[in-house]
């Protein structure tokens, strides 16, 4: 477990940048306590400051997981958000796709969300732009990248797809070996 | 068809034969009679049943059974009656016992039929057997066969039990709360969708998790801002729940022996939500070495599954004594562990919770009853859980500290829960005056011998009082029963 270097926070607050913008402030300076980044096995942990440090007298080949992962890093130093940074991103998203009860489990299979599936969006969202998916409770179901802006989705057959699949739920089930 | 004789004989009666017919009558009763006795003794039958209206019982001897075995088993119904029937005799034994036949070959012949009959190895019928009255052991074996109804748990950090509820009837679930005891326990009767599969699930708002696991919880009762310890947490039920209760803060550590297991214990806490856990792959063992300090302990000790059989009946044949031996000498050291992690000036908390989900005691009583004897700062406070039966205080000649009564145990055919125990144990400030009272008393006696004799010699006679007493004192440490102190004459030298 170590801090990130530089230009691993980069790599970081880029991909969050993507989905949460300038809201991204907020996860490092929260009211009630500090929060930290932590590198532990390519894996960045989001983490208070005061689990952290009790969390440092787990020897490192004995610690598995601590506060919420964020995603990994691929051997080619690429940062890759995890479906377990949901809970941030669903929070603090700016962009975000309702859809249909119908296109829910299509969803959570991992297929792309289409035009007929489709519920709501937020107004004026612009072209691949890091979005939220919430189903019509508001239950935050995944997270994806748009294919077309909000105005041009207006003009498209049911068919075609909207919210390129990122991350969803379901991988909890599907990916649960390789997730962690 | 004794009467319809009678009756023919008596229609024929004359004066001049009556006399004649009346001694044949008399010899044919004495006859009757005779066979009666033959019969009776044969087939090991009372005359009560017969008065009763039931059907003579008779027990096989071992002879029998052996070619019985050899024919490749009798028949099911035959061994389901023969239960019953070993079952009504040894409830009222001294009614219904056949003469000459003694209670341990009923007692014999019932454990043969139900390992047999259940399908469990003799070694493991014959533990579970003695636990209860053999009424009540049938049914507990008549239960395991039973499935428990499915449950789950409402994460209360996503949302409330109410709505998460009426999101699955929307989906045609059909569902009910579990008792008043919890307020996030849901039952499910039956769904048309797999319950662990549904966007619900997948977005962390309830947890599949038995009734019984909802227990240790309960009664560890964490507080928001502690620092918790599971010692053997995955798949992470209890400490989701931990967390919930908690409301995302303080700290839990949840450890988890298997790397394997550590897995799908992370996904469930991500899944849920839970955000104070640091999960680590620690042998429980090592505890107070890795990070100590706790508030409060939850020790779900790996156990042999007794109480479990209905999800897995490999328990039924996969366990011997030596495995039992092997799980109870781990819980033990286990336990000492989490009493050690545990800090004694906690402002609020200083609690470990030790549950298994076994039903023997030897994995429970015995383990609580060890840990009170080793470790003189901890005693046993109530669970504060409104049911469930209390622990045993003595058993088969073991006894236990009374306060065991404080301990809960739950049954799969009482409770319809998975076979549970449940201890809660408080740890104090360590005393110091009682190690030193200890330490000096052998201090004294080595003096005092040194000062009076000069020459160094064995005194049998004067040895064999000091001899029994620690026979006496090894016994009682053992948790036998010890006859009262024999008034010694004391040798004079």
């Amino acid at each position: 477990m170590r801090p990130l270097t530089e230009e691993e926070s980069k790599a970081v607050f880029a991909k969050l940048a993507n989905y949460i913008g300038k809201n991204l402030v907020h996860l490092i300076d929260r009211p009630d306590d500090t929060y930290c980044f932590r590198l532990h096995r390519d894996r960045v942990f989001y983490v208070s400051e005061k689990s952290m440090r009790l969390a440092v007298s787990v020897a490192r080949p004995n610690l598995v997981s601590l506060g919420t992962c964020f995603g990994k890093f691929s051997k080619s130093g690429k940062f890759k958000l995890h479906i377990t940074a949901l809970d941030f991103l669903a929070q603090y998203a700016k962009y975000k796709v309702w859809i249909k009860p119908n296109g829910e489990m299509p969803f959570l299979y991992g297929n792309h969300v289409v035009k007929a599936h489709l519920g709501r969006i937020t107004e004026d969202t612009p072209e691949h732009q890091g979005v939220v998916v919430f189903n019509m409770n508001d239950v935050p179901l995944g997270f994806g990248v748009t294919a077309r802006s909000t105005i041009d989705t207006r003009k498209l057959d049911p068919t075609a797809i909207i919210v390129f699949h990122q991350a969803d739920v379901g991988e909890y089930l599907r990916d649960e070996d390789t997730l962690f | 068809m004794d009467s319809d004789a009678e009756d023919s004989d008596e229609e024929k009666i004359t004066g001049k034969n009556i006399e004649a017919k009346s001694r044949a009558l008399d010899r044919k009763v004495a006859l009757e009679a005779e066979i009666d006795k033959e019969e009776m003794q044969r087939a090991g039958g009372h005359a009560d049943e017969e008065d009763d209206g039931l059907v003579m019982f008779d027990l096989p001897t071992a002879e029998e059974r052996e070619e019985e075995k050899k024919k490749g088993g009798p028949d099911v119904q035959e061994v389901q009656r023969r239960i019953q029937e070993c079952a009504r005799v040894l409830g009222d034994f001294k009614r219904y016992a056949a003469k000459g036949r003694s209670r341990s070959e009923y007692l014999e012949q019932i454990l043969y039929d139900i390992s047999n009959y259940y399908g469990y190895n003799d070694f493991l019928a014959e533990k579970l057997f003695q636990l209860f009255s053999v009424d009540e052991a049938i049914e507990f074996f008549e239960a395991n066969e039973v499935p428990r109804p499915v449950t789950i748990r409402t994460n209360t950090l996503r949302t409330r039990r109410r709505d998460l509820a009426q999101a699955l009837i929307n989906r045609g679930v059909n569902l009910e709360p579990i008792g008043k005891w919890t307020n996030v326990g849901l039952q499910i009767f039956e769904s048309p969708v797999p319950i662990g599969a549904t966007p619900e699930y997948l977005g962390g708002q309830y947890m599949l998790q038995a009734a019984s696991s909802f227990l240790p919880v309960i009664a560890l009762g964490p507080v928001p801002n502690e620092r918790v310890l599971d010692m053997a947490s995955a798949p992470g039920g209890k400490t989701t729940y931990l967390s919930a209760l908690m409301q995302n803060t303080g700290i839990i550590f949840a450890n988890e022996i298997n790397k394997a297991r550590t897995k799908s214990l992370t996904a469930n806490i991500h899944r849920m939500g839970c955000k104070n856990v640091v999960v680590c792959s620690y042998d429980g063992r090592e505890f107070p070495k890795v990070i100590g300090g706790f508030d409060r302990v939850l020790l779900d000790a790996p156990c042999s599954g007794t109480g479990v059989i209905s999800k897995d009946s490999s328990v039924k044949i996969n366990k011997s004594e030596r495995d039992f031996m092997l799980l109870s000498h781990l819980q033990k050291q286990l336990i000492l562990c989490a009493i050690d992690s545990v800090d004694p000036a906690s402002a609020t908390g200083g609690y470990v919770v030790y549950s298994t989900c076994s039903v023997t005691v030897d994995e429970n009583e015995a383990v609580i009853d060890y840990a009170l004897r080793k470790r003189p700062n901890v005693k046993l406070v109530d669970t504060g859980l409104e049911f469930g039966r209390e622990g045993f205080t003595s058993y088969r000649g073991k006894i236990f500290d009374p306060k065991l009564n404080l301990t809960r145990r739950f049954y799969p055919h009482v409770h319809n829960m998975d076979g549970f125990f449940v201890a809660k144990l408080k740890v104090e400030k360590r005393k110091k005056q009682q190690k030193t009272a200890g330490k000096d008393e052998p201090m004294l006696n080595g003096i005092e011998e040194e000062g009076a004799e000069g020459e160094v010699g064995f005194d049998s006679d004067e040895d064999k009082p000091i001899i029994q007493d620690a026979k006496r004192k090894q016994l009682k440490a053992k948790g036998y029963r010890v006859p009262p102190r024999k008034p010694v004459v004391a040798p004079v030298a």
